[in-house]
């Protein structure tokens, strides 16, 4: 349970690692009365009403952005979606001056995504607004990174001595980055894998085991997480060609039947369908990756309601 | 004008010097150098309780005039280094235009004495535009005075380029200096690779991409014969190479930068653009590992690398912001601090690195205290405790990994050619 003096009001929301064990159990606790909103007939309560909220994105989004915006809309917020094509970075305004202007129109929280890794801490800097990060380069995906956890815990899981394996692009990949710090931190047994050109060095120092073959990571696992190759990184040469990746490191039928029955399959999207992941796999009763999307809506109304009001006026859900 | 520095402790690595001295200076020169000495002078400076030394002289710098004075110019620059003891600085050509011509070269000599606060050095450009295809006209350069050569901020790829600089350039009794980092590999990250990197998801640089170009730039040394001096070594299998070399006898010297010698890779987790620096800043190992090749003599010099950039360059995402910050004004406050006062090197060897062993390399009429010699001077408290603060700085590019560090020693004086140029932490008038 969340202990009663935990308070998420006015925080910026960075990353994992920097988030307490407490802090992420009343955000779960939250994210279950949100998802109950989510199912209601009519979706729409005034609980953020009067207040604004800026999504800010530099890299190209679906879920993220529009679960933000939904998130936001449902719990009666104004919400504004800024995209760096057709605004005025690209007449070359930076950050601070993006960040500031912003705020000078009276908005309480910046979502922000970013392909440079610390941006977010950087705006969080400038801004009095809260800032969320949706997204910092390779650095951290705090949302998506809770929104697993929350559809982990859905299907009746405990985090304490399961086995976890992170497959795929690990190098780039924010969302590997924010579930070793979640998942770590929560007692799980995190097992990374993937060509050695994806894994970064010294990667086991974060407190995971480093497999060269998938298989060896996927055995006996409770959770498999598979990562997005990001396709726009191949021209730089780390794998040979996909069709090796898909033979050698996507996860197929044959390959997930080394994890345990009950495995629960993830993927942050959007899928390589035949790549990363294969077909069967992607639409498998395990796969969890709708869920994913879902519980990505009311986590970030839960994170949107914690830290825009302190969660003190959960009266005016109901 | 003659001055009398009297009650001085005078620690000169080129006299095997640590004693108790007096130090007259008439004509620009030293004088003559005594236990006591009573001439009449127009000043007299009573040192007591402070060290004199040779001035500091720092081969790396770059004062970014002409063509990026936004960053710094020749005055901003000179200014710092008097702030900070340093007597002589060596300027990079990596300006706009870049210095591959005599003709610039003489115009910085020229501004430099004209506008300038201590001695500058030129560096010239190896390569045209530092383009790394055709030798730029070295040997006019080094008619017109150029220190040395290198296309530091670019490694000279092509090994035939290299060779062929390194060749022609022995007719000139020159040196290159080589910005020794693997271009391919480095442009794959943004900070050192490692625990941190892995932890903060800033894609690294391993190591190894500085040692294999140094490796390569060894070779060239020892196949050609000319004296190859590398910059700013940074990595622990950069420096071992280095001290094989030397052993077997390759013309190669290197130098070490303060911030290699005292900040590791965790200075970046806060993503600060004032450690993005290049080579990036290491592990500890690497720390550690430079540490010992200063002491054990395979590393010849300590820089600063000053590298100044304009605020608004460095309030970016980390990524996005250029490497290299000032130093001129904290080098030797940080290496008293950590190096001196820490017991693990002795004021003699600090000394030695950072004047006399770098004159030594490049033929500079410095580093020095005997009679005869120019009195380029530093006269050093070694327990004066004050914050790092860079309001204060004289440099245009104040940002610095080491704001608000508490330090002890600092420089409280800087002659050059027998002229004050600093007294107190206050830059004189020209």
């Amino acid at each position: 349970m969340a202990k009663a003096n935990v308070s998420l009001s006015g925080k910026d929301i960075l990353d994992l690692a920097s988030m307490s064990v407490e802090e992420y159990e009343l955000v779960m606790q939250t994210a279950m009365e949100m998802k109950k909103i989510m199912k209601r007939d009519i979706k729409k309560v005034p609980s953020l009403r009067g207040k604004s909220i800026i999504n800010l994105f530099y890299e190209a989004s679906t879920r993220t952005r529009t679960s933000f915006e939904l998130a936001g809309k449902y719990l009666g917020a104004d919400v504004v979606n800024i995209t760096t094509a057709g605004s005025s970075v690209t007449k070359g305004e930076c950050l601070r001056d993006t960040i500031l202007t912003v705020q000078a129109m009276a908005c309480d929280a910046i979502v922000m995504r970013h392909p440079v890794e610390g941006s977010s801490a950087y705006a969080a800097g400038i801004s009095d607004a809260v800032v969320i990060n949706a997204g910092d380069g390779a650095h951290a995906h705090p949302t998506q990174g809770l929104l697993d956890m929350f559809t982990i815990r859905e299907k009746g899981r405990d985090f304490k001595n399961l086995k976890m394996a992170i497959v795929g692009d690990i190098l780039y990949s924010r969302v590997a980055r924010s579930n070793i710090a979640a998942w770590t931190k929560l007692g799980a047994d995190v097992h990374v894998a993937g060509p050695a050109t994806l894994i970064p060095h010294d990667i086991e120092k974060l407190g995971v085991t480093v497999h060269q073959r998938v298989e060896e990571a996927i055995e006996g696992a409770d959770v498999v997480d598979i990562l997005r190759i990001q396709l726009e990184r191949q021209k730089s040469g780390l794998f040979p060609t996909p069709r090796e990746y898909a033979r050698i490191f996507g996860i197929n039928e044959q390959k997930l039947k080394l994890a345990k029955p009950d495995v629960i399959v993830l993927h942050p999207g959007p899928m390589n369908r035949g790549l990363e992941i294969s077909w069967e796999v992607g639409y498998c009763d395990n796969a969890a990756i709708r869920d994913e999307v879902q519980n990505g809506v009311a986590v970030r109304m839960a994170l949107l309601f914690l830290t825009l009001t302190g969660g003190k006026k959960i009266e005016n859900i109901d | 004008m003659r001055t009398l520095i009297k009650n001085g402790r005078v620690v000169d690595p080129s006299q095997n010097l640590d004693a108790k001295m007096d130090l007259l200076i008439e004509g620009g020169v030293v004088k003559m150098l005594a236990a006591a000495i009573d001439e009449a002078a127009d000043e007299v400076f009573d040192a007591d309780g402070l060290v004199i030394a040779p001035g500091l002289i720092d081969v790396h710098t770059h004062l970014r005039e002409p063509g990026l004075e936004a960053k710094e110019d020749i005055i901003t620059g000179t200014m710092a280094a008097a702030a900070g003891g340093v007597t002589t600085i060596a300027c990079m050509p990596n300006t706009k235009p870049v210095v591959d011509s005599s003709i610039l070269v003489s115009g910085i000599k020229d501004r430099s004495s004209s506008e300038g606060y201590v001695n500058v050095e030129v560096v010239g450009a190896i390569t045209k535009g530092l383009g790394g295809k055709e030798l730029a006209e070295m040997g006019d350069m080094a008619q017109k005075g150029a220190m040395a050569f290198s296309d530091d901020g670019s490694f000279v790829s092509s090994s035939r380029i290299f060779t062929l600089a390194a060749q022609y350039i022995s007719s000139f009794d020159k040196i290159l200096i080589s910005h020794s980092i693997d271009p391919e590999l480095d442009s794959d990250g943004f900070m050192h690779e490692g625990a941190v990197s892995a932890r903060i998801g800033v894609p690294g640089v391993p190591a190894i991409a500085e040692d294999i170009a140094v490796a390569r730039d060894i070779l060239v040394a020892e196949y050609t014969k000319t004296h190859i001096h590398i910059a700013h070594v940074a990595s622990k299998g950069a420096f071992e190479l280095i001290r094989q070399a030397k052993k077997r006898g390759v013309p190669v010297t290197c130098e070490v930068t303060v911030h290699h010698l005292t900040l590791t890779d965790e200075a970046c987790a806060g993503y600060d653009t004032a450690t993005r620096v290049s080579p990036p800043l290491r592990s500890i190992e690497h720390v550690e590992a430079a540490r010992i090749a200063l002491k054990d003599g395979t590393v010849d010099a300590i820089v600063t690398d000053h590298a100044p950039h304009a605020p608004e360059e460095k309030d970016v995402e980390f990524r996005y912001a250029p490497c290299g910050f000032c130093g001129l004004e904290t080098s030797l406050g940080i290496i008293l601090t950590e190096l001196y006062h820490t017991k693990l090197f002795t004021i003699n060897e600090i000394i030695g690195k950072m004047s006399t062993e770098p004159a030594n390399i490049f033929s500079l009429k410095a580093g020095s205290l005997k009679v005869g010699m120019p009195a380029d001077i530093t006269i050093m408290d070694l327990n004066k405790e004050w914050v790092v603060d860079s309001v204060k700085f004289y440099t245009r590019g104040k940002l610095t990994p080491f704001e608000g560090r508490a330090c002890k020693g600092k420089a409280v004086a800087t002659m050059v050619a027998g002229k004050f140029v600093m007294r107190d932490g206050v830059v004189c008038a020209r």
